[in-house]
């Protein structure tokens, strides 16, 4: 195939050739073909394993007795003579795999579950291997093992892959792997030291490593019938190699959320050339992408009930990011865009691949319209400001999990979880002693005195208390990733790196709404704490009211935009492992509910162990002035100081949107417009149907500011009596009318 | 300054169903009408609610510009009630390029909210019923304040959007749908005609106000008496969305 050339054809610079050749589209959806008959029978397929998943009990088959490696098991396949992208993790169909170099107890525990037993050829291997998990605990003081058993640190990857590493997969189809593994040798000869440090050591074992790696990755290609040393040809080459790129990192580690990236523009540049030279037709290239789409969404990691109770429904978090804006001002939608987002129809909506669209207000209006049409009928659609990230991260940066952005092939982080500020505030009221256990986990403060809280005493020791939070949270990260580094290395996704990469340190925080909702009433209106036996404050009782985060409200949105400010600034200070650029995120996925059970009752009025409001949204029930009033205090918080994400969960019926579908989908577009036009970085858009509702009455914490609009009506739905519920869900999702 | 005040139910910053585009609305307190179907009781009493400045209220709406494709909704309760509010804030809004919309039931003589109505871009004219019996029956007054309006608007040229409750054994009658679109039919103002069933989601309210409810055993209507309707409608000509 002949690309317009650049430096790209001198150097690693998949940018650029996606820069040189890539065609922006701005015509609407009517190229789109629907699923072919193939595509139809080989999802059937696919689709009733997933049943028999279900029915099992969650996980179809394992392999207890091969250690999971790039080319360990034998090409698998779901239906050899249907499929026209092929590879699985392991020799069959959802039979997932065991990953023991994050923790080998996390794989017992796991195989116990499902009534397996390890290998006892694997158990012999870790009696003389050590892992991530061993050398994390071998290392971890008293105070660190405190911290997280009381959990005001929770979810760290220490006994589980780190993930949140996006490999630029798109290397392996534009250049093949002997241009890449040339290219790492190269880089190890050049390289240049004074010392042999500890630095240049680990700097040149890591490179050997991946180098190995690519050699295994072509290994695995070949058993699948493939030679992938040279550069894809066309489009279903370049799907095909890419994919055994993210097909190698998902054999090698099972990471928390292994995202695929940003593929789908560069992948149009093949295919609008297959379209021109009459290589292939769109029903063609669709299917590709349909089977391609089909493989991700069967990707499979075996993990323990603990880590399913904090991020419910068995995640896998390949993120691909989709559209944004290149820096010469042309947008970056291309037909790929759209057939992408069009496997939601074909294949029918699905939360993997988690599809994010990158947002920018000069995007074509045909793909704005067709994205928020899409929302309203899967809710399956995340998305994130593109202006806020171009400025950091330029045009070719992807999101790994859900809201961390990164510079594909130049950038990896270290993935930290986060920290409870729910309870580091309760703890700068009893002195560093948990509200729960009593222990006295924190610094010894004075704790509060006096019948009401008073404002300035609480926020002087609550800095105190996030100057050590702050200050432990961050060492306690810098054990994890050197042990992580050391015993369970990612060799296939850095490989597909650049050798001189930024690392960041990503710290997140928990609890951010109720936090703020807690200072706002100490300050504004009177908050007398209730002490137990063991002089503890355990309960609070609040005279008079108080302005509540959500409503648009500058007295309480101030707070928690300060509170996102110090608590970074607090971070900053703090020494690294190996010079990474310290950031947090505000995201808790589904784990707020986790933490509101860990949480004793707080300030603003939320009982113990109720559910925290997910990651920056507001707490449920409490924004009283519709959604936009409460996008507007979420847009309030600082990107630059969370430049690892903030993440708003919005949910809405369909009649809310519009009477007709038109208006729908115009008004949710330009909802989406304003929300990133007054600086929102992320928003999940839930679009609600009758089966979410019922989901919604048991679990009231998973829908904040879920309003039902009839027409001059609203009112919120987790407000209402489950008797009133009934009847608004029988009413809103009208069989009657 | 002017120092006008009005009082204020409720804010609903993303309004996608009164009026054309995303909306902010401001229901207003207080209504002259009980009808029996509200479903925003807690609006009636004109002492309740919370006392703001139309300079107030207009500085908030400020600012959601960016995200208000549509314009500015004034609700309630009946916001006739507070003609001088409704005008001095619409004028606000017209001088600032915000479109504006009254959603009234016309319950009050335009004599005393002329100013109001002619600052309105779009009236949202609920009509509760022709035949005046009805209406008392159920609201408590007769419709000519609302014809009038009607009248008024066609006169000076203005749009309508008419709205009609459609509740089964009181105005979900065919000879009465028939009556009301063959009314409407000489209307040219009127730009549109949106059927609404109704709903009986207000009805915890009116128990939090220990006020007997007395549609408990009215249906809803269904899928197919809605459709009848709206046919009804398209028939006489009248612009009926789908």
């Amino acid at each position: 195939m002949s690309f317009k050339t650049g430096t790209w054809n001198n150097t690693i610079d998949v940018r650029n050739f996606i820069n040189k050749n890539y065609t922006p589209y701005d015509g609407d959806d009517s190229f789109l073909t629907p699923p072919t008959e193939r595509t139809k029978q080989l999802w059937e397929e696919v689709s009733s394993l997933m049943k028999k998943e279900t029915a099992v009990g969650g996980v179809l088959d394992i392999d207890a007795s091969t250690i999971s490696d790039i080319d360990a098991y034998q090409p698998g396949y779901i239906d050899k003579e249907r499929e026209t992208i092929v590879g699985l993790q392991t020799d069959a169909p959802l039979k997932r795999a065991i990953m023991p170099f994050g923790g080998i107890r996390m794989v017992r525990t796991s195989l116990k579950n499902y009534n397996r037993e390890m290998d006892p050829e694997v158990e012999k291997v870790f009696q003389y291997r050590k892992t991530h998990n061993d050398g994390v605990f071998d290392v971890y003081t008293d105070e660190m093992k405190r911290a997280r058993n009381n959990g005001i640190i929770t979810g760290l990857p220490d006994a589980y892959g780190r993930g949140r590493i996006i490999g630029d997969y798109r290397r392996v189809a534009l250049y093949g792997v002997d241009y890449l593994i040339e290219q790492k040798k190269k880089s190890l000869q050049d390289y240049s030291y004074e010392v042999m440090d500890e630095a240049s050591i680990r700097h040149r074992e890591e490179i050997s490593d991946q180098i190995k790696a690519l050699h295994q990755l072509k290994a695995m290609a070949a058993s699948y019938g493939f030679d992938i040393s040279q550069p894809a040809q066309d489009t279903k080459e370049a799907i095909q190699w890419l994919y055994f790129g993210y097909l190698a990192a998902v054999k090698e580690q099972n990471g928390a959320a292994m995202s695929l990236g940003r593929v789908s523009t560069f992948l149009d540049i093949y295919a609008e050339k297959d379209l021109q030279e009459g290589r292939y037709t769109e029903e063609e290239i669709q299917e590709f992408v349909d089977h391609f789409v089909m493989k991700l969404r069967m990707v499979r990691f075996l993990r323990t009930p603990s880590y399913d109770e904090l991020f419910s429904g068995d995640p896998t978090w390949v993120t691909e990011s989709i559209g944004g804006m290149s820096t010469d001002g042309r947008h970056m939608v291309t037909k790929m865009s759209y057939r992408f987002l069009h496997t939601l129809v074909n294949l029918g909506p699905a939360p993997e691949p988690n599809m994010t669209v990158l947002w920018s207000r000069r995007l074509p209006q045909n793909f704005k319209n067709f994205c928020a049409r899409l929302s309203i009928e899967t809710s399956s659609i995340q998305y994130e400001s593109d202006s806020l990230m171009r400025r950091k991260f330029g045009d070719d940066y992807a999101i790994a999990c859900c809201v961390s952005a990164m510079r594909v092939g130049k950038q990896m982080q270290f993935f930290g979880a986060r920290a409870n500020l729910a309870k580091a505030l309760l703890y700068a009221i009893n002195g560093g002693r948990d509200e729960k256990t009593g222990d006295q986990v924190g610094p010894e403060l004075l704790a509060v005195r006096g019948k009401y809280l008073d404002y300035d005493d609480v926020m002087k020791k609550f800095s105190a208390i996030l100057d050590w939070l702050s200050k432990l949270y961050m060492n306690t990260l810098n054990v994890i990733h050197y042990m992580h580094d050391k015993y369970c290395y990612e060799r296939i996704q850095m490989a597909l790196h650049d050798e001189e990469i930024v690392r960041t340190e990503a710290c997140g925080i928990a609890g951010l709404s109720v936090v703020a909702d807690s200072l706002s009433a100490i300050k504004y209106a009177k908050v007398r704490p209730i002490r137990d036996e063991r002089d503890i404050v355990v309960d609070f009782e609040i005279e008079g009211d108080y302005p509540k985060f959500g409503n648009n409200d500058p007295r309480v949105d101030s707070i928690a935009v300060d509170v996102v400010k110090t608590f970074m600034q607090k971070l900053r200070r703090q020494r690294t492992y190996r010079g990474a650029i310290a950031t947090q995120s505000v995201l808790t996925i589904t784990s707020n509910v986790v933490y509101g059970k860990k949480t004793g009752s707080t300030p603003d009025g939320r009982k113990l162990g109720e559910p925290f409001a997910p990651g920056a949204n507001p707490m449920h029930g409490r924004d009283e002035n519709g959604c936009v009033a409460s996008m507007m205090s979420v847009a309030k918080l600082p990107y630059d100081y969370s430049e690892d994400g903030i993440s708003y969960t919005f949910s809405i019926v369909p009649d809310a949107l519009g009477r007709e579908e038109e208006d729908k989908t115009k008004n949710l577009a330009s909802l989406l417009d304003g929300y990133f036009g007054e600086g929102g970085h992320h928003i999940n858009v839930n679009v609600l149907n009758r089966d979410v509702l019922l989901d919604a009455m048991d679990h009231p914490e998973k829908y904040p500011q879920l309003t039902i609009r009839v027409s001059g009506y609203a009112v919120n739905f987790i407000k209402l009596t489950r008797e009133q519920q009934m009847d608004v869900i029988n009413r809103t999702f009208h069989t009657r009318f | 300054m002017s120092t006008i005040k009005g009082r204020i139910h409720s804010v609903e910053t993303f309004g996608a169903l009164d009026g054309p585009g995303v909306r902010y609305l401001l229901f207003l307190q207080g209504c002259p009408l009980q009808c029996l179907y509200c479903h925003n009781p807690d609006s009636w009493d004109p002492k309740d609610g919370q006392v703001r400045t139309v300079e107030e209220v207009f500085a908030d709406i400020q600012r959601y510009r960016s995200f208000l494709s549509g314009g500015v909704t004034l609700s309630g309760g009946e916001p006739l009630m507070q003609p001088e509010f409704c005008e001095a804030l619409f004028t606000l809004c017209r001088e600032h390029g915000i479109h504006t919309a009254l959603d009234t039931a016309g319950s009050l003589p335009l004599s005393v909210c002329k100013e109001a109505v002619d600052l309105a871009d779009l009236i949202l004219l609920d009509l509760k019923a022709m035949d005046p019996d009805d209406c008392k029956r159920l609201t408590g007054r007769d419709n000519h304040n609302a014809i009038s309006l009607l009248d008024y608007r066609e006169a000076s040229n203005m749009p309508v959007w008419v709205r009609h409750v459609l509740v089964p054994g009181i105005t979900l009658k065919e000879e009465k749908l028939r009556e009301m679109a063959n009314f409407l039919k000489g209307y040219t103002c009127v730009q549109r005609v949106e059927l609404l069933p109704f709903h009986k989601m207000g009805e915890y309210k009116w128990e939090q106000l220990g006020r007997p409810y007395t549609l408990t055993d009215t249906p809803q209507p269904t899928r197919e008496e809605v459709a009848r309707a709206k046919a009804i409608f398209r028939d006489a000509e009248l612009p009926i969305p789908s």
